[in-house]
């Protein structure tokens, strides 16, 4: 039981810390990518 | 890195009171001086705390946090355009707000970063890691103390690699945009130019998380020979895409380039780390950033004198870059000799062990040893 707490608040905490940087980052990225396009235009 | 966060963000909200007051020297103190120094600070604390944490995949761990590095322009570019767009009045374009906004917003980042971040215990290991057992020549055990390092060949030679590589990457980078409309006259326009800087970006961005992954499992000096000859071919490429009109193989060119480009930045500390060890690594790699500084002059000095001296002598602007793109592929072959002559550091300078360490060790001893023996 424990464990099992333990292991859903490490998994929380992970997708906390990958959100906090992975999010901003793939906003900036699909902005750069949109303008990148037009390269191809 | 709450040092870090005070000089970066202090730096922004001292540009604010800049702007404010339409002072450029103030801009210059907080962006320039103050930011600087968080900026260095703040790139080079990260790298060394993960190299200690993941000592079984050092070049990728670094790699991802230089990575973050150069994602950073990817959030702050479309941000800093929107906060403008947001503060801006007919009276003012609203920088000094946005230099508030975003110094603010910085502080608040590296705060969480500074609050949860540790350096683990020294020898630290992950879950089912065994060091290699077999020394490898070019992966030390041993740790060389900051300024004993300074004194070895090995250093000089990598400073020379890293001002090299970086001296090939950040010339073009500046000059991709004109350099691409030139070239490729009626072809290439301005809003594809800047299209075309943007896919340079990804390319930086993700050169440096798969180079210095693939570091790990080829080694680093192997990483640098490819970077080196790699990029040596292609710059002698580019001329002729410009002579065959294909702007496919002339982007194709430069993104593959610049992707080697940030893997030199991301591969680099794995690279101090195997020669000097993780006790110093991340001072030693900030004496080593001066090689960045070094070729953020030598680069873009090298690729606009040239051009103008070509334009000046008659040289047609779709060809002014051909002798810039050449003499970049000597500089990658100089750096590629550089790479060859680094061997595995002397042992004279690797630390001799603590005092503390043997007082520790010998009290360990006389614990273990039975009473009266």
């Amino acid at each position: 039981m424990a464990n099992e707490a333990q292991s859903s608040s490490m998994t929380l905490k992970l997708v906390l810390a990958w959100g906090f940087v992975g999010i901003p980052l793939a906003w900036g990225v699909t902005q750069t990518i949109i303008n990148a396009m037009k390269l191809f235009r | 890195m709450f040092t870090a966060g005070l000089c970066w963000g202090g730096g922004f909200l001292v540009s604010a009171l800049g702007t404010y007051a339409h002072n450029l020297w103030l801009i210059y103190l907080g962006y320039g001086v103050l930011g600087g120094c968080g900026l260095g600070i703040g790139y080079i604390s990260p790298v060394s705390t993960l190299i200690k944490w993941f000592p079984d995949r050092p070049g990728m761990a670094t790699g991802m946090a230089i990575m973050g590095f150069g994602g950073g322009a990817f959030i702050a570019s479309p941000l800093s355009v929107w906060l403008m767009s947001k503060f801006s009045t007919p009276t003012h374009v609203g920088v000094a707000e946005t230099f508030i906004a975003m110094g603010i917003i910085y502080f608040c980042f590296m705060m969480v970063g500074a609050v949860i971040v540790r350096v683990p215990a020294p020898g630290w290991k992950p879950a089912g890691y065994t060091p290699p057992v077999v020394a490898q020549k070019l992966i030390t055990k041993n740790d060389v103390f900051v300024y004993d390092a300074l004194k070895t060949p090995q250093f000089w030679l990598i400073w020379w690699v890293l001002c090299l590589n970086v001296t090939a990457g950040i010339g073009v980078i500046g000059q991709a945009s004109a350099m691409s409309q030139e070239m490729f006259p009626g072809h290439v326009t301005a809003v594809a130019a800047a299209g075309f800087v943007g896919l340079m970006s990804l390319f930086n961005m993700a050169g440096r998380f798969i180079w210095a992954s693939t570091s790990d499992i080829i080694g680093r000096k192997n990483t640098y020979f490819c970077f080196f000859a790699i990029g040596t071919v292609l710059y002698a490429l580019v001329p002729w895409t410009g002579s065959i009109g294909s702007v496919a193989l002339f982007v194709l060119c430069f993104l593959v380039i610049i992707s080697m480009y940030g893997g030199g930045f991301a591969t680099v500390p794995a690279y101090l780390k195997d020669m000097f060890g993780t006790r110093y690594v991340g001072a030693i790699h900030g004496w080593l950033l001066t090689a960045w500084s070094a070729a953020g002059i030598f680069g873009p000095v090298l690729v606009n004198y040239i051009r103008e001296y070509q334009i000046d002598h008659g040289v047609p602007k779709a060809q002014a870059y051909n002798s810039t793109m050449y003499i970049m592929a000597g500089l990658l072959v100089v750096g590629f000799i550089c790479n060859f002559m680094i061997k595995a550091v002397h042992a004279r300078f690797h630390m001799k062990p603590d005092h503390e360490a043997e007082r520790a060790q010998a009290a360990v001893a006389a614990a273990g040893e039975p009473a009266g023996a």
